[in-house]
């Protein structure tokens, strides 16, 4: 026995998703605030992201951060395919819904929505601000950064923009609302005493976030911010 | 409740043995009671089958009051049927109206291969409970009831998941077909007690790895397994069971022989 063989039984592989799982949580919590800053001001935002983008502590993390969306899509897609093949024969009838929740039967679809959605999303912000440039340059408090608010100003204009990130979101809620319980089933910490306050948190982080991220494009198509 | 007959539309998995396809047949009966038992009403169509010189449906069954966990029937898509927490045997023919038609299959897992029609083999399971679902005691004189104080809460908890009869429900309803529910039940039952302390590290990693080896799916906390386990056993068990694998693993326990 190894720590790689402790990863690799069938509890080892989810123990692997719930760690990423959470630790995604804990990023979209921080994406979620910074970006929050678009309804304060374009300064209070642009110095956010600008943080972001300089600050070593966060460059690494960031390192990190992609290391984690890696391992939960690798691990996860090996989960899909492994499950996917124990049962041999399928039903001809199946419960559906009387006995599980749709979204939570459907975590490699929604998974799958996202990274889609995952892969628009790096190419519009992250790639110009980090790597092939190209931003407007604009001052805050006499530092010179990307104008990476006008950025959101102009992607979200286009109105299939608009309804890809909605839907991104939207499968992100759904993914969230059974993962954020799931890892903690996972990890064990689901005690009787723990159980009902951890689905409710989860639902509520998973609705609150969501609908913050889904306000953001909205506003600035509707013109609601500028 | 009013006592009715009807006439019945079954499709019946049928599967000569575990090497050949299977397929649907279908089959009527007549004038079932809706006080029969369903696998009553199996016995009337088999009777009439042996009667026209037909070879009859096979499909376990044993003690027929809801403990021995024999009877795996997947019943118009659900697990022991639409019963809550009820086993095929105790299933009765009142759910049904005259005229219905009902899809029965086996258990459906790579790992519960077909024997014959409804019979699967569920001998994974003893090869899990073999890997360690018990504990190493010296025999001899048996030890005085009372002599190990247990509290309540752990003794009835130990008590709830040792309810667990192995029918493979859970297996059977799980869309990754795992078999964590029971698996956890095993598990808890001894993890929670005094007497099974001592082997709880090494039981947890054996237990896992043998289910793993028999071609279990992983566990994704959807719940159809507590939806559909005639006993009522609990998830928090695989709660449970993470916590005693993660402990193990952590405290550097290793599997044994």
């Amino acid at each position: 026995m190894n720590w790689k063989h402790y990863f690799t039984t069938s509890i080892g592989k989810k123990l692997v998703m719930g760690f990423t799982g959470l630790f995604l949580i804990v990023f979209l919590v921080v994406h979620c605030y910074l970006n929050s800053m678009i309804f304060v001001s374009r300064e209070a935002f642009n110095a956010a992201a600008d943080f972001m983008a300089t600050c070593v502590a966060m460059r690494i993390l960031e390192v990190g951060l992609f290391a984690g969306i890696f391992l939960h899509i690798i691990q996860g897609f090996m989960l899909v395919r492994k499950n996917a093949s124990t049962r041999g024969e399928r039903y001809a009838v199946s419960a559906g819904n009387k006995t599980s929740a749709w979204y939570s039967r459907s975590m490699g679809l929604l998974g799958t929505l996202i990274f889609l959605f995952l892969i628009l999303h790096i190419n519009h912000f992250w790639v110009p601000s980090r790597i092939t440039g190209g931003l407007n340059p604009t001052e805050v408090h006499g530092v010179e950064m990307h104008d990476l608010y006008q950025k959101m100003i102009d992607i979200f204009q286009t109105p299939w923009v608009v309804a890809v990130y909605l839907l991104g979101v939207f499968s992100l809620a759904w993914h969230l609302i059974h993962g954020f319980y799931s890892a903690f089933q996972t990890m064990g910490l689901t005690m009787p005493k723990y159980k009902a306050l951890i689905r409710i948190v989860g639902i509520i982080f998973s609705i609150v976030i969501c609908l913050l991220f889904a306000l953001m494009p909205v506003s600035m198509f509707m013109g609601w911010v500028s | 409740m009013e006592h009715y007959t009807m006439n019945l539309t079954l499709k019946i998995w049928k599967q000569k043995n575990c090497k050949e396809r299977g397929r649907f047949e279908t089959y009527q009966v007549k004038n079932i009671s809706s006080e029969m038992s369903f696998l009553e009403m199996f016995d009337v169509l088999n009777e009439q089958l042996i009667a026209e010189g037909k070879e009859p449906i096979a499909f376990d069954h044993d003690c027929r009051e809801g403990i021995c966990g024999m009877c795996s029937m997947y019943i118009n898509g659900r697990a022991h049927g639409p019963w809550h927490q009820t086993t095929t045997c105790q299933l009765h023919m009142r759910e049904y109206k005259d005229g219905d038609t009902i899809v029965v299959e086996p258990w459906r897992a790579k790992a519960f291969p077909v024997l014959k029609d409804l019979v699967v083999d569920r001998t994974a399971f003893d090869r899990i409970i073999q890997a360690g679902g018990y504990i190493s005691v010296n025999t001899g004189n048996a030890v005085d009831a009372n002599a190990i104080p247990i509290n309540k809460q752990d003794a009835d908890e130990s008590f709830a998941a040792a309810a667990c009869i192995g029918c493979g429900a859970c297996v059977a309803a799980c869309p990754n077909a795992s078999a964590m529910l029971y698996v956890s039940a095993k598990v808890s039952q001894l993890a929670l007690l005094t007497q099974g302390h001592p082997e709880r590290k090494s039981r947890a990693l054996n237990m896992v790895a043998q289910m793993d080896k028999e071609g279990f799916g992983s566990c994704t906390n959807i719940g159809a397994c507590e939806a559909e386990c005639p006993k009522g056993i609990s998830l928090e068990n695989i709660a449970r069971l993470n916590r005693e694998y993660i402990g193990a693993v952590f405290s550097g326990s290793e599997e044994k022989g």
